[in-house]
């Protein structure tokens, strides 16, 4: 199974038997997969696969019924676990960017580092302004969310993520509730996010950035992954039929 | 006698008009004790719900949340204020402190239906990112939940502000000189009725729309994050 295109460094994320209920409906039934650092994940399949709910398991937003989420060593299901330690490592983003409204754009993205005192505020302010300027909006850093347009907000929710020096970034559907045009700046950030070693792992509909970025990608079908390889193996060779089929509608 | 002179007797003759004036102090005092009362009692029961519901070990929190809004929703505020006043301070003889009290009590319960109906309100999502961030849940609560909340819910706040202005009106049933407890001494007094009636009506109607206005120009002030 192991492929050397695999990035074959530590272990970032070990997932086992990952199950997750919802009343009586079971939407992941038994998940086992290796996330290594540096690996560029994405995981496609059809909406009611389960992705979104997999990929919000892994940082316990969504409390699996079974089986565990190691993070780097730690097992986030053991209720012993300080989660909220480990969240600071994963950073997260979401499809509707869920910025913080009420606060303007900086603050947004110092009021997390501060509060969890990973820096101070001028430090937090200076990590900020120098992550703002890579993605180009250095200018808005006193603008509030509801003055952005639907790619600036995403460019600073990645930003917001990414000031908590996340050792993982999450992407659930970054780039589904854009405007066609604004696609692409922000998967030209995750591009350059990849290309700097981020370890991260992506939900999405964007094949082109999964056959281009990423170096693994699953598919996952019916609460179980399906066929996972590279790239090229899932979209040049899909092996299952139900791959073959998505990819036929898709592509 | 012309309608001046009749003024000039009712209030001013033995500076009757201070009478007023202290009853206005007692009414505001009486209003913003309760208020801050209010607001605290209603936030602490809407947040102990939030975070209450669903849980089986805090059930029992939850039931005495809805137990407290419950009974006093369901008990006229001059009732309560007579049970405060006769039943339960009994050796309180000064009625001003008891009325903030029970006013503030009151106004507590309706408080709460209206930041938990603003809690949420807020969009899932809120919490959520505020988690993935690392923060826990009484962070997000009090850094990016409440403020939201009660931006939502400002323009109902100010208007339970304007009935509890207007609902202090009844503190005169237990021995305490609001406004309208003074304007009725000065009628009692002065067999004028019409005058200390009127301006009474008219110093609540002024009070209300100096209120409307200051929240309007609040509310102005907290949308600027809305970009508009």
């Amino acid at each position: 199974m192991e492929n050397k295109n695999y990035a074959s460094g530590e272990v970032t994320i070990r997932v086992r038997g990952l199950k997750k209920d919802f009343a009586d409906v079971s939407v992941l039934k038994g998940i086992d997969i290796d996330i290594h650092k540096g690996d560029v994940v994405c995981v496609i399949g059809a909406s009611g696969s389960g992705k979104s709910t997999f990929l919000r398991c892994l940082n316990l937003l969504e409390q699996p019924t079974g089986g565990s989420i190691y993070f780097e060593g730690a097992d986030l299901t053991d209720k012993k676990v300080d989660l909220n330690l480990h969240r600071q490592k994963m950073g997260m983003v979401f499809q509707q960017f869920n910025l913080f409204p009420h606060m303007s754009i900086l603050e947004n993205l110092t009021c997390a580092p501060v509060m969890l005192k990973k820096a101070t505020p001028e430090q937090a302010k200076a990590k900020a302004m120098e992550l703002l300027a890579r993605v180009g909006l250095a200018d808005r850093a006193d603008s509030y969310p509801s003055q952005l347009s639907g790619g600036q907000k995403q460019r600073v929710a990645i930003v917001r993520a990414l000031c908590m020096e996340p050792d993982v970034m999450l992407f659930d559907e970054p780039t589904s509730a854009l405007d066609p045009e604004m696609v692409g700046e922000v998967l030209d950030v995750m591009k350059e996010l990849a290309k700097e070693g981020m370890t991260m792992v992506v939900v999405t509909h964007e094949m082109g950035f999964a056959r281009e970025v990423s170096n693994r990608v699953i598919f996952l079908d019916d609460g179980v992954i399906a066929e996972e390889g590279t790239p090229a193996e899932i979209f040049e060779n899909p092996q299952c039929e139900r791959l073959q089929s998505f990819l036929a509608k898709v592509l | 006698m012309n309608w001046f002179a009749k003024l000039q007797e009712t209030f001013l003759e033995d500076n009757r008009y201070m009478w007023l004036v202290e009853g206005l102090g007692n009414t505001l005092l009486i209003t913003l004790g309760a208020l801050i009362i209010g607001v605290i009692i209603g936030a602490v029961i809407a947040i102990t719900k939030y975070f209450c519901e669903g849980n089986k070990k805090l059930r029992i929190f939850n039931w005495l949340c809805d137990l407290y809004t419950t009974v006093i929703r369901g008990i006229p505020v001059t009732v309560l204020l007579l049970v405060f006043f006769y039943i339960i301070f009994v050796s309180v003889k000064d009625g001003v402190p008891v009325a903030i009290v029970a006013f503030g009590i009151n106004s507590g319960a309706y408080m709460a239906e209206l930041i938990r109906s603003g809690i949420n309100a807020v969009d899932k999502g809120q919490m959520e990112a505020a988690r993935s961030l690392g923060l826990s849940k009484g962070q997000a609560m009090a850094k990016i939940i409440f403020p939201q909340a009660i931006k939502n819910i400002l323009p109902a706040i100010g208007n339970e502000c304007i009935a509890l202005l207007k609902e202090t009106s009844v503190a005169g049933y237990v021995a305490v000189v609001d406004i309208t407890k003074a304007a009725t001494n000065i009628r009692n007094k002065t067999f004028d009725a019409v005058n200390p009636i009127l301006l009474l009506a008219l110093v609540y109607l002024v009070m209300v729309v100096a209120m409307t206005r200051l929240l309007a120009v609040l509310e102005r002030r907290l949308r600027r994050s809305d970009g508009k």
